[in-house]
């Protein structure tokens, strides 16, 4: 008897007519899930308040300054708290101009990292040194100027700044006594710091490069530095320079380190030898210090300043190096 | 025979002239140099760590109090148990809630408000530390009329938040849908999904950020310098000034005194410690794979 059987008739049982309970009788979970629910958005409405927080509290506590000096705070470079007259321009310049040099110094190496540890080292090897440079970003910045006060700071002095006063001196940027302590200091171990943050972005945004693009241009009769060139960093590269912003805005805001060792004085001067100060060490120093009102408002001004500065730098370097890592699979796959 | 041109030498590949060649050694020997450059530093600042550190490490150096300048001796037992009260402090806020962030996310933030919340994740984790400590004072400080533990906890939890939530998130959605399906097929409600499998699918993931946040706020110190303000003695109330090692380790290394030097080394040592056996755990519990229970 093979083949499909003639079905036999159907016998339908009214469903009134038998009552048999369930088996387990589920609980309605709609309140406790709405308890939930509630509970995990408020964790979420609390992330979004602290940031409300942090800018309700910046701006208010920075509004006496705000009215007295206006945009022109930024623009003067008188710091008279006896006199209550303030000017955050020496904080704003040794900023941007320690940031500057601890980009200057890092970005090259940071690059070679990168480069040495996605296309060039042994496969045993990567894991390793991938570990290394992510636990410099482990190390705490206290930490990074105990070290540079007593081991980089005599070094600098003893044989870093007469040397390169001696040959360099002409460019006028190594002028001065070398007192070790400086603005050449913070760049130094400023560039220290930086180092993994822009490597390690650097080596996500050449990962996500596809592996084809390097084989095209090998198989073209490149050497290896010609495919890293032309076949990786040339299209990593928004996401190299993302990795390079963020580096920039983990520099702005940076303070222990900085502050053990730029010397911290209010003066603008050519010479990276000499001393400086920047918007995070000036907090650092004399918050707790301040004693009129209009003093502690104008640190929290300068708080302030850093603050946006901060966001905007954080907010570009991140749609850059979205557009290289998510941007990327999408065109190789059409 | 489509070979045989190449086979003749007709169409032998012209040879890589010299500069090419010498290009490419030149790279391949920079990019090594600077790694050797970056893992200098790294080095020495380990090596000094150890033989300054070592030498100073006691048993009175990890069970006194400090002395007073000038007099040899103490220690910074205050300051480690102060670290340790404000770092719990900070993780009986942190914790819960960048993880119940993490789950919203992860579980109800498919949406514009989702990526609303995404978005103040990211720009809270990019504010700079100290400013977080200006907050931080304005909240508690001029609320109690103190600097304390509770305020510099307080700090300390706002950086914390925004590492725990997304890397919570990341790790709930590498949970694969078909567990969450297998639940609500067993008629089990939401809420005891999320939390009994797709959190617990996820654990050793979530513990993953949770130890990668602590261990980014354990050596801070600029948020801590006018919050939890520092301490010479010891100090168990929430709402008075508490020492913490990070700020010891800044106080003593900016002084004049060589004993307080030694001693700043020491205290760093054991920061430093501390820092590298929670991220090398890390590392332990992230290679045995995030997901084993859904596998």
């Amino acid at each position: 008897m093979t083949g499909p059987q003639p079905v036999e008739k159907l016998e339908v049982v009214p469903s009134d007519r038998v009552k048999t309970p369930p088996l387990i009788e589920a609980g309605s979970s709609l309140i406790p899930d709405r308890i939930f629910y509630a509970a995990v958005l408020s964790c979420g409405l609390c992330v979004l308040g602290l940031v409300g927080v942090i800018v309700y509290q910046l701006v208010s506590k920075s509004a006496l300054s705000w009215h007295a000096f206006g945009w022109k705070f930024f623009f003067r470079s008188e710091w008279d708290p006896v006199n209550e007259q303030f000017g955050a321009w020496p904080f704003v310049y040794g900023t941007l101009v320690s940031s500057l040099l601890a980009l200057v110094l890092a970005v090259p190496l940071a690059v070679g990292v990168a480069v040495f540890i996605t296309e060039m080292c042994p496969r045993w090897l990567k894991g390793a040194l991938a570990f290394t440079t992510e636990l410099l970003a482990a190390i705490p910045s206290v930490i990074y100027g105990l070290w540079a006060i007593f081991v980089m700071v005599p070094l600098l002095r003893e044989y870093v700044e007469p040397f390169l006063a001696k040959y360099f001196g002409w460019t006028g940027l190594f002028e001065g006594t070398p007192y070790g302590i400086g603005m050449l200091a913070a760049g130094i171990i400023l560039a220290i710091m930086v180092v993994p943050i822009v490597s390690s972005i650097t080596r996500e945004v050449m990962t996500a490069v596809p592996q084809q693009q390097r084989e095209a241009v090998l198989a073209l009769g490149a050497t290896r530095w010609e495919m890293i060139r032309t076949g990786v960093l040339r299209n990593a590269r928004a996401g190299i320079l993302g990795g390079v912003i963020l580096g920039l805005g983990r520099a702005l805001g940076e303070t222990m380190a900085v502050t053990m060792v730029i010397g911290n004085r209010p003066e603008i001067a050519r010479s990276l030898f000499a001393p400086g100060y920047t918007m995070a060490s000036v907090i650092a120093n004399e918050f707790s210090e301040a004693t009129s009102d209009t003093y502690l408002s104008a640190l929290v001004e300068v708080g302030l300043a850093l603050f946006l500065v901060t966001i905007i730098v954080n907010i570009m370097a991140q749609l850059l190096v979205w557009s290289v890592t998510r941007g990327m699979p999408r065109r190789s796959n059409a | 025979m489509p070979n045989a041109a190449a086979q003749t030498g007709q169409f032998a590949i012209a040879p890589i002239s010299l500069w090419r060649r010498g290009m490419n050694r030149l790279v391949t020997l920079a990019a090594g140099a600077a790694v050797v450059l970056v893992l200098l530093p790294l080095g020495a600042i380990f090596a000094y760590l150890i033989y300054k550190g070592l030498g100073s490490i006691s048993w009175a150096f990890l069970t006194q109090i400090p002395k007073p300048v000038g007099e040899a001796g103490g220690g910074m037992a205050n300051a480690i148990a102060g670290s340790a009260y404000i770092l719990a402090i900070a993780s009986v806020m942190g914790v819960p809630i960048g993880i119940g962030a993490g789950i919203y996310l992860a579980e109800y933030g498919r949406n514009r408000f989702g990526d609303l919340i995404r978005f103040t994740a990211d720009v809270l984790n990019g504010v700079p530390s100290i400013v977080v400590g200006i907050v931080a004072y304005g909240i508690v400080v001029l609320g109690q009329g103190h600097f304390s533990a509770l305020a510099g906890g307080v700090a300390l939890a706002i950086m914390m938040i925004p590492t725990i939530t997304r890397t919570s998130e990341e790790m709930l959605l590498l949970v694969p849908n078909a567990v969450r399906e297998a639940a609500y097929g067993l008629g089990v409600s939401r809420w005891r999904t999320t939390l009994s499998i797709t959190l617990r699918t996820a654990t050793s993931g979530v513990i993953t950020g949770v130890m990668l946040a602590f261990a980014r706020v354990a050596g801070e110190t600029a948020p801590l310098l006018f919050t939890a303000f520092g301490n010479q003695y010891w100090n168990w109330k929430m709402n008075q000034p508490t020492a913490a090692l990070s700020l010891q380790v800044y106080t003593y290394a900016i002084s004049p005194f060589d004993e307080w030097h030694r001693q700043a080394w020491a205290g760093a040592l054991i920061l430093i410690v501390l820092i590298v056996a929670s991220v090398s755990a890390v590392r332990i519990v992230a290679g045995r794979g995030m997901l084993k229970g859904a596998n």
